[in-house]
């Protein structure tokens, strides 16, 4: 490799903001100024190749500090990581939440997603544009599902600095989210995690049973609420026990594809490659999907725990997990609470003096859906753009770093506690013979207490509707997130199990339960759906690239009509839908039709 | 290839093409075994030297027991797998994929699309005047190649071919994400800004004519360029020692661009700046 280097410097604040995470430069080989030994030895090549995944926090790291990358920032990162500055424009560019023009220090991220604009994003956005007016010094930009949407409509201000801060308005009023823009210090503190949760504090809940009820900051607490209990007994059990206890429960995949756990687990840990990697996938950008975000934030050391236990069971010792960068909070709590277990033996070299050795690294998303795929999501990590891999090999073989790699995301891995300390039989004995355990489902849009629900699985449409208060006049249901599917009100007796779902033509997806009642117009939801796969696709297949924008273009022009006037651009949507169902590379491509295909095959949505 | 390897004596596989039993070498792939079967799949992002990205999506193909259609050009063949090569549901992807991609970039450069497009039934058209399309103005910023990025197809294969592939230079990449995915330079600066070093092999593999030779670029504008006139003579590249092999396209008697056989053992397509693009003394009259 023979780097090209620009003449553009780095500016010293944006030096300092790399140096912080990467330690002073040790030559003028990388960056720093010219000394006598410079001129007999050059450090770099490999070493510093190696260290490539840290072009993601790097860019970060700009990004907090100044609010854009400079041209001159960007060459400085290159030099110290070794990396060619065409490939990290290209990864810089990628990201949503990363700027290369200059830009205001203070971005508020408006909300025009799914639940937020059924909560009247729209009207929202345009009183704060007003209000803000040019010249303020704020950038505001819509943008899709921040994962706030019991709270619809949200808003996220960030604020560039040493530090950096953040304040969220939500529910978001025109005051509320300008004063957290032009005053992000003064903002006031979000309402803790567990209002998220109707239910906190119940009795008889599993996986939701400590938020609400125990200090996300204390891991004494946590300790005193049965925190750490699994991990002793996954010890006692032996990787091979936590496999099959995690096997015999039945535990599947939350994420949406629904693949048996224990199986990944098994075929991960028999692999003689070496070494092996965990995964934790914390990148929920699933518009209406929010779930993860609140186990993060009410029950930080529950996912400590369970990515303990699981790296253990495939011989891991190193684990990644990967939240979305617009979740500020579940990031510091998780960076706090892997600190803690860290400084208390819980991580580290000799966990619980079992002489088994893990570290877990917290990495943050910059704003790419796409990165929720679970190669793409390697890629982001070893600081390549989010682009997904085709398939196979399979992360089992070929995962992160190449090595054979579990990826399980959050509510997956958080039920591994429960199959512990119950026992597999036990927790097989909640749900269904097909889908068993208990499941979370996000409900939010038209009902009376929107948040983060825990039922055994198999519970009806209708019971979780009931639970949240659903309002009169129930227009459509959309289910599984904008890769799932709307339902009619008249199949509330749907049973929410994976097989209950796909005898039903749908899917469980995600676990979102998004209400619509008859105020929503219906095209322009439809609308917002083919506008946020148009976004957030990667760009690398063209039925996926290209068709995306197609299916946008012919939204557009039916919005507002109907019957023989909207057939033509029906049957084009179903040929294009098809095309990219079949033959796009990932899960993106092939679900971006699902949702308006199901609007107008199961709600006669243009009829 | 002429470079033989010879290695252990690789296993064989059997499966079914179109409803035939086939036998190929362990590790090809479908598009392998179709193209010793003669069976024509159309590619655009494969390449002879390159690891296919299985990006542009036209030839995929059923495999019986998986959700999705699947690449041929980097599916390998497994023991017992069925694959089908010419369904409807083959078909629809294909003449919807070119729809998609002759309705977005400008084909008229790419070889044998046309073709498919008549094959296929494709109506690119379809999408109604308003359709997206790239657009984008050809960027002359050098004597030696144009980039004309409204051609461009996002195949990967010059960013592998300028990358860890062929060249090591590293000097383009994709950047943007989606629709607004390009090709480009570090910054989006001009090519004289960036790292390229003129190598030319990204021009080389591209399949859709974005990139080409500055020479090809003025002859196609001012109506002159002219491949039924052109002749094709492979030598050996007098600069250097490494004895690449080049091809020199002479119309009229005027070397109009040179390429480098990508069965050659020395280069598999590969030349310096000098090779490539080295060759006006050759024609310096007096
Ligand atoms: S389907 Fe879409 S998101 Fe997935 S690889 Fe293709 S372009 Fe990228
Ligand atoms: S410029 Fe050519 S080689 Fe490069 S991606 Fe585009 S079409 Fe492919
Ligand atoms: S193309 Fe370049 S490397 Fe090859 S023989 Fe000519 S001068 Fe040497
Ligand atoms: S936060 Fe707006 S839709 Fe989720
Ligand atoms: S040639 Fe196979 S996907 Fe492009």
């Amino acid at each position: 490799m023979d780097l090209h280097f620009g003449d553009s410097k780095p500016t010293d604040e944006e030096r300092a903001a790399v140096d912080a995470l990467l330690g002073p430069a040790e030559s003028s080989w990388e960056g720093a100024d010219r000394s006598d030994a410079d001129l007999r030895w050059a450090r770099g090549g490999r070493a510093a190749r190696d260290r490539r995944d840290l072009l993601l926090p790097g860019l970060h790291a700009l990004n907090d500090r100044v609010g854009w990358i400079s041209e001159g920032a960007l060459d400085y990162l290159c030099r110290r990581l070794t990396v060619p500055p065409a490939e990290a424009y290209g990864v810089a560019t990628f990201y949503a939440m990363f700027s290369v023009r200059p830009r205001p220090a203070t971005v508020l991220h408006v909300c025009t997603d799914l639940a937020c604009t059924a909560a009247g994003a729209g009207e929202l956005c345009a009183g704060i544009e007003a209000r803000l007016g040019p010249g303020s010094g704020v950038g505001v930009e819509r943008g899709p599902c921040l994962g706030l949407c019991e709270r619809a409509p949200a808003a996220l201000a960030i604020r560039a600095g040493d530090p950096v801060r953040t304040a969220v308005s939500a529910p978001a009023t025109v005051e509320a989210a300008v004063a957290a823009a032009t005053a992000p210090d003064a903002a006031p503190g979000e309402p803790p995690a567990a209002a998220a949760v109707p239910q906190a504090g119940q009795e008889g809940l599993v996986l939701l049973r400590r938020v609400g009820v125990v200090d996300p900051a204390s891991l004494d607490d946590y300790r005193a609420h049965g925190g750490y209990t699994a991990l002793r007994r996954a010890f006692e059990l032996g990787p091979a026990g936590v496999i099959r206890e995690v096997t015999d429960s039945g535990l599947v995949g939350r994420g949406g594809a629904a693949f048996p756990t224990g199986r990944k687990w098994q075929a991960t840990a028999s692999h003689p490659d070496r070494p092996h990697y965990l995964v934790c996938n914390a990148d929920e950008s699933e518009p209406g999907t929010f779930k993860d975000r609140v186990l993060m934030e009410g029950d930080p050391f529950a996912l400590v725990e369970a990515i303990t236990i699981a790296s253990y069971a495939i011989s891991a010792q190193r684990a990644f997990v990967y939240i979305r960068g617009e979740y500020p909070r579940a990031v510091d709590r998780m960076r706090h609470a892997v600190d803690q277990a860290r400084a208390r033996g819980l991580l580290g070299g000799d966990i619980l003096g079992q002489g088994y050795s893990l570290d877990i690294e917290i990495r943050r998303g910059a704003g790419a859906y796409i990165c929720g795929e679970e190669t793409a999501l390697f890629n982001s990590i070893e600081g390549y753009r989010g682009e997904p891999r085709s398939k196979p090999p399979f992360p089992v073989d070929q995962g992160l770093f190449g090595r054979p790699t579990v990826e399980n995301n959050v509510e997956t891995l958080v039920n591994v506690l429960p199959i512990l300390t119950l026992g597999a039989p036990a927790y097989a004995a909640t749900g269904t013979a097909g889908s068993t355990g208990p499941k979370l489902f996000c409900v939010s849009g038209s009902v009376a207490r929107p948040g983060v629900y825990e039922v055994p699985f198999g519970a009806t449409l209708g019971e979780v509707l009931e639970q949240a208060g659903v309002r009169p006049r129930l227009r459509a249901v959309l289910l599984g997130g904008a890769a799932g599917g709307f339902v009619r009100p008249d199949e509330l007796d749907l049973p929410l199990t994976f097989e209950g779902t796909r005898e039903a033509g749908t899917t469980l997806g995600s676990g979102v339960v998004l209400a619509f009642d008859d105020t929503v117009p219906l095209p322009r939801l439809l609308l917002r759906i083919a506008e946020f796969f148009r976004e957030e696709s990667c760009g690398q297949c063209v039925p996926c690239r290209v068709g995306t924008v197609r299916q946008e273009e012919a939204l557009r022009r039916i919005a507002g009509r109907t019957g023989a006037g909207a057939a033509d651009d029906i049957a084009l949507l179903r040929e294009v839908g098809r095309a990219m169902r079949d033959a796009s590379i990932c899960g993106l491509g092939q679900t971006a039709w699902n949702a308006v295909e199901s609007a107008i095959d199961r709600l006669g949505a243009y009829e | 290839m002429t470079a033989i390897p010879i290695g252990v004596p690789r296993r064989l596989v059997e499966f079914t093409l179109d409803g035939r039993e086939t036998r190929v070498p362990e590790g090809s792939t479908v598009l392998d075994a179709c193209r010793a079967a003669g069976t024509d799949v159309p590619t655009l992002c494969e390449g002879d030297t390159l690891r296919p990205k299985n990006a542009c999506r036209v030839c995929v193909v059923e495999v019986e027991g998986s959700r999705t259609l699947q690449p041929a050009c980097s599916r390998r063949a497994e023991p017992g797998m069925v694959v089908r090569t010419d369904t409807e549901r083959t078909r629809h992807s294909r003449k919807v994929v070119l729809e998609l991609l002759a309705s977005s970039v400008d084909l008229s450069t790419t070889p044998r699309v046309a073709g498919w497009i008549k094959e296929y039934e494709a109506k690119p058209d379809r999408f109604g005047p308003d359709a997206a399309r790239l657009n984008e103005e050809p960027r002359v910023d050098n004597e030696l190649y144009v980039r004309d990025y409204g051609k461009c197809i996002l195949c990967y294969k010059c960013v592998d071919a300028c990358g860890d592939q062929w060249q090591n230079t590293f000097a383009i990449a994709v950047a943007g994400r989606g629709f607004d995915a390009r090709i480009a330079v570090e910054h989006d600066a001009p090519l004289t800004d960036s790292a390229c070093v003129y190598c030319g092999n990204c021009v080389e593999v591209c399949p859709t004519g974005a990139l080409s030779f500055k020479s090809e670029f003025d002859m196609r504008a001012a109506g002159t360029w002219d491949e039924s006139k052109q002749t094709e003579t492979t030598t050996v590249c007098a600069y250097c020692g490494v004895g690449c092999n080049l091809t020199l396209h002479v119309q009229d008697n005027e070397i109009v661009k040179v390429t480098s056989p990508h069965d050659s053992p020395v280069t598999h397509g590969n030349l310096c700046i000098k090779g490539r693009f080295g060759y006006q003394h050759v024609q310096n009259r007096g």
